[in-house]
């Protein structure tokens, strides 16, 4: 227990110490709120009626939760790197708690990212419905902070340094996100199109998201529930296994 | 029975205690065994059968040239990579299966900086300290002494990445004290530091050793070092064990002067090929750019 503490702390400690890392990650959710926004606002209510800040914004929550839960994991590369990692692995403790450490800290860190994300959209017009609901959208937020972290250190146990980062990135992570429903609604596209949103774990996130922020859903929240939880702890049990066979 | 011959009582048989566990001990003296250890990395051997034994309380020097396996011999001794054959004995224990009780046993201070950066000095102590499960009072009073030792308590709340080369190796000598280890692997753990900074960290760990009795595995460049403070010195080259023994015998045994005449008979004049991995050019790139910052 104390180990899982001490590494959740170290995260949490390096997160707030970088002010510029937070607001950082900030600019590029900001810009998808304002230019998708307000740029897609008119066709959207003309064509489905109603508010495409409401769409979007839960949307664009995940998104900042994600890519902060990706870097938190892949900092493990850094650690490496930078010689910290060794001092962790000497340590008389299970390479399992080690990585719940270091996966919940990051986990947190997204999800204070995520909650920062929500209360920005308020500002650009988001309008969620504040009901009985609200403390299981926190429950989605952590879970999508906890998958995405946790990928990100299963990734980063398989990668010994920073270049395969983009690829990643490019080829893995956006794909996730625009194949997600977190920009368009789900209904009325081409079959094929449909199921492969269906079989990404991030469509149920932001579609619990949804359901729970602005009351509108696709799959249903229990089904959400389920199919998050059991990819975060499989992602989790990949990940804690990824990460003890590290040898330096 | 009054106070003074109670705690007579209870002297006498702490003594007749010790001596017994010293007993047992004394049989198994050597606190590091290893016999017949192979390490390949592909086709290459990084690691050609060696053996060795070091006993409880000595101060032994592993010497090498680049490259000729020191560092993978460390890494093997702390667990942090498995062999591909051999066998090592640390404190009686096999590192495969009791990984636990030998991390909790060691101390190490390794090649390249392991500190967190955006931590303070501090904060990387109380680290260390709640990973080796150091109770808190204890830990408390520990790190004191140890960064007023190592000269960095006016500075503990400062972030480590505001510390020169020299700070940050004495912090690093520190954390690997905290948890009271009986053995400490320093590996090259004055390069690069003035002879002030070495001259006070070796005289520390001398100190150590023979107040704690607390066994030292280091490796250095500085042959003057090893000449100095090593009571048993090993030359490892190609990766394997040339030469054993006290520096007396070494410079006996090759007719040299110095141990330094002596480590370049043995090992030869030429320069070695190091094959860089990507870590490895990463380091320097790190250490280049640092250097140039300040």
């Amino acid at each position: 227990m104390t180990t899982i503490y001490i590494l959740w702390l170290r995260q949490l400690k390096r997160y707030f110490r970088s002010k510029t890392r937070i607001i950082g990650s900030l600019g590029q959710p900001l810009l998808f709120l304002i230019a998708l926004g307000f740029g897609m606002g008119p066709i959207y209510q003309q064509a489905r009626g109603g508010k495409y800040i409401d769409f979007l914004a839960p949307g664009i929550i995940a998104m900042g939760i994600i890519f902060t839960g990706i870097f938190s994991g892949i900092e493990i590369i850094w650690d490496r790197q930078f010689g910290f990692l060794k001092e962790t692995l000497v340590a008389p403790t299970s390479r399992i708690n080690i990585m719940l450490g270091r996966t919940l800290g990051g986990a947190t860190i997204a999800t204070f990212q995520g909650l920062i994300i929500l209360c920005i959209s308020l500002f650009t017009g988001f309008k969620p419905h504040w009901g009985p609901l609200i403390p299981v959208a926190l429950v989605f937020i952590f879970l999508i902070a906890l998958l995405f972290t946790a990928l990100g250190t299963a990734i980063a146990s398989l990668m010994d340094d920073f270049h395969g980062f983009q690829l990643i990135i490019n080829f893995l992570i956006m794909p996730l996100f625009f194949l997600s429903g977190a920009l368009f609604p789900l209904e009325g596209l081409p079959k094929p199109f449909k199921t492969l949103i269906a079989f990404n774990p991030l469509s149920y996130g932001i579609d619990g998201l949804r359901q729970t922020l602005i009351n509108v859903q696709h799959f249903g929240i229990l089904t959400d529930l389920l199919v998050l939880g059991s990819i975060t702890t499989i992602i989790l049990i990949i990940g804690s296994w990824l990460f003890s066979k590290i040898q330096l | 029975m009054n106070h003074n011959s109670i705690e007579r009582f209870m002297n006498s048989a702490k003594e007749r205690n010790s001596e017994f566990m010293e007993n047992i001990s004394s049989e198994n003296s050597n606190i590091i065994e290893v016999s017949h250890l192979i390490k390949k990395f592909g086709d290459i051997t990084a690691v050609d059968d060696i053996s060795f034994s070091i006993r409880r309380g000595d101060i032994f020097a592993f010497l090498g040239p680049n490259g000729a396996g020191k560092t993978t011999t460390i890494k093997m001794l702390t667990t942090l990579l498995k062999p591909t054959s051999g066998k090592i004995l640390i404190d009686g224990s096999n590192p495969a299966t009791h990984q636990d009780k030998i991390r909790r046993s060691f101390g190490i201070v390794f090649q390249d900086p392991s500190l967190d950066d955006e931590l303070t000095a501090l904060e990387n102590m109380e680290f260390h300290g709640c990973l080796y499960r150091v109770p808190k009072d204890i830990r408390r009073q520990r790190i004191e002494e140890l960064l007023k030792f190592v000269e960095l308590w006016d500075r503990r709340k400062d972030l480590v990445k505001t510390f020169s080369g020299g700070m940050s190796r004495r912090l690093e000598v520190a954390r690997g004290l905290i948890h009271h280890p009986k053995i400490l692997f320093l590996d090259e753990p004055t390069l690069g530091l003035d002879p002030q900074t070495r001259n006070h960290i070796w005289t520390h760990i001398t100190q150590l050793n023979k107040q704690e009795n607390m066994t030292v595995f280091l490796t250095t460049h500085y042959m003057e070092e090893a000449e100095k403070i090593a009571r048993t010195i090993a030359i490892i080259d190609h990766g394997k064990i040339i030469a054993q023994g006290t520096s007396a015998k070494l410079k006996e045994q090759t007719g040299a002067p110095t141990l330094e005449e002596a480590f370049l008979k043995l090992t030869g004049t030429s320069i070695r090929k190091e094959s860089a991995d990507v870590l490895d050019r990463m380091r320097m790139g790190r250490r280049l750019w640092r250097r140039k910052r300040g």
